[in-house]
């Protein structure tokens, strides 16, 4: 019982301390991010690295999202007789919910833990540790751009996301179910608002995007420097960042949405 | 009398005590390191010797002591000033520690366009410059993993004197290299102290190779210093430990057997249960 209790303790106080120590690591690195504004070679390459080949996992994934919220729209808007709302259905639902949320899901798992990896990597073969033993700063140098450029790539691939399912259930809706087209556009126009829902949906993925890639940068900045180390912070990136992007979702939801 | 600034060794590291967990790895050491020599960190592995580098290079703090690079004591320094002082310094590392997404050249430009604003021009110079120093100016395009072991670390040493340090610290620059590239490394290291004028700590296990480029040797086991001298005199000595560490005797004071009860009497031990279980 007590060795129960003593073990749980421990386990709190354990999580507690790598709270403190990821805080301290953003506010480092986040010191560096103005720097890394005038390093925009290093910056563009990192957002290619995790924005740009992310691209075809969202645009499928994107597609077929939206061709299935079509298909199961449909069949529940037709008995109300109100099928020719799906645009509104479709469009609202990802530009809100389903769009930033898988988006950063899909961004956890492609591009989150391929840094935390790279990073893990880097501290394992003592790259970091060269870096910092040539007077530069890998907070600065390594960490910043990489969280700048997952910020910044996350809230595009979440639109990208948003506007390709929005075709995907234009074709499944109009194309295969036959309904009408003008309906679908222009019920979407005018129900969906830009501030409301589009902007909102975007500062969701912001906040995601922040939140995803510091998970995974901290958790290859604190890996354990060997292979299984690696392995365990790179599952810990996804398991982390994900059910943080879900919690994170419903308190955003609740004070954009009241 | 007062010694003067160029007579006071380089490294002075005083009562300096260290301890991973309850585990002591440094109790109350004392070094010096004079400037412009060559001076060898030996032991066996796990003694603590890269650990020392990093206390020295202030990449970690000590438990206790005092540990002085040319004037400054390390442990209290701001980040600001402890990177400073790092851009006076040179790590060469085990791996080399190349940065594997840039290539040769941009690997040994990185000390120079971090810290210079130097133009393309003189920064292309200064690095072919470097890479000639140690024979791979005609690798500069390769990646680092097209490098072997040796070149990568030939490599890493360019990189480390790119911005001509007063100081290079090696941690095991010989190891699991082939009689060719570890000539070629010996070489190397004696050659950048003499023409630089730089002073070097080698940290290594390979006895004979780092004592032959070696001019003051500290042999550290179980936290403390066992044996030091230059390697004339640590060749003579009578202590069995230090005897036993510069010959590789296999049994002596360092036991071949880790510590277990009585052999035969383990064997029995097991002699009643059956021998196939069923």
């Amino acid at each position: 019982m007590i060795g129960a209790l003593r073990a749980l303790g421990r386990k709190a106080l354990g999580f507690c301390e790598r709270l403190g120590r990821a805080h301290v690591f953003l506010a480092y690195t986040l010191l560096g991010v103005p720097e890394s504004l005038y390093r925009v070679h290093a910056l563009l390459y990192q957002v290619y690295a995790v924005g740009v080949l992310s691209i075809v996992i969202i645009v499928v994934s994107g597609l077929f999202v939206g061709m299935v919220l079509a298909l199961q729209g449909y069949n529940t808007l037709v008995d109300f007789g109100a099928a020719d709302s799906l645009g509104i259905m479709v469009a609202l639902s990802l530009v809100r919910e389903i769009g930033p949320v898988v988006s950063a899901l899909l961004f956890a798992g492609r591009a989150g833990s391929a840094l935390t990896a790279e990073i893990g990597l880097m501290k394992t073969t003592e790259q970091l540790a060269a870096i910092e033993m040539m007077a530069v700063d890998p907070l600065r140098r390594v960490i910043a751009p990489r969280l700048l450029a997952g910020v910044l790539a996350l809230p595009l691939l979440a639109t990208i996301f948003s506007a390709v399912g929005v075709y995907g259930g234009y074709f499944v809706g109009v194309g295969l179910l036959g309904v009408d087209e003008g309906a679908f556009w222009s019920q979407m126009q005018s129900a969906v608002d830009f501030h409301d829902d589009v902007l909102n949906g975007v500062i969701k993925s912001v906040c995601f995007g922040a939140v995803v890639t510091w998970i995974a940068v901290f958790e290859g900045y604190d890996t354990l420097p060997t292979a299984a180390g690696i392995g365990r912070a790179t599952t810990r990136t996804v398991v982390h960042s994900s059910l943080a992007v879900l919690g994170l979702d419903f308190v955003l939801t609740a004070l954009m949405f009241d | 009398m007062n010694e003067t600034p160029l007579e006071q060794p380089l490294v002075r590291v005083r009562d300096l005590s260290f301890h991973y967990g309850e585990r002591a790895i440094f109790d109350h050491v004392n070094l010096d390191i004079p400037r412009g020599k060559v001076v060898a960190i030996m032991g066996p592995s796990g003694c603590g010797k890269t650990t020392l580098l990093r206390i020295i290079s202030g990449q970690i703090r000590p438990r206790s002591g005092s540990v002085v690079v040319d004037g400054l004591e390390v442990p209290s320094l701001s980040r600001a000033a402890l990177l400073a002082l790092r851009k006076r310094i040179g790590m060469l590392f085990q791996s080399g520690a190349l940065l594997t997404d840039l290539s040769v050249f941009d690997n040994v430009a990185f000390p120079l366009r971090e810290h210079t604003d130097l133009s393309q021009r003189l920064i292309r110079t200064l690095v072919l410059m470097k890479l000639e120093a140690v024979g791979l100016r005609g690798a500069r395009d390769l990646m680092p993993a097209a490098l072997s072991g040796g070149m990568a670390r030939r490599v890493a040493l360019a990189r480390a004197i790119a911005l001509d340090p007063m100081m290079m610290l090696y941690d095991e620059p010989f190891t699991g290299q082939d009689p060719i590239s570890m000539g070629v490394l010996l070489r190397l290291v004696r050659r950048m102290n003499e023409t630089l004028g730089v002073t070097s700590i080698v940290v290594s296990h390979d006895v004979a190779e780092t004592a032959s480029i070696s001019d003051y040797l500290y042999v550290i086991s179980g936290g403390k210093v066992v044996g030091q001298g230059t390697p004339q005199t640590l060749a003579e000595t009578r202590s069995e430990w230090v005897r036993q560490f510069m010959d590789g005797s296999p049994d002596g004071p360092v036991h071949f057997h880790y510590p277990a009860p009585d052999y035969a009497e383990d064997l029995h031990a097991g002699s009643a249960a059956p021998l196939v279980s069923t």
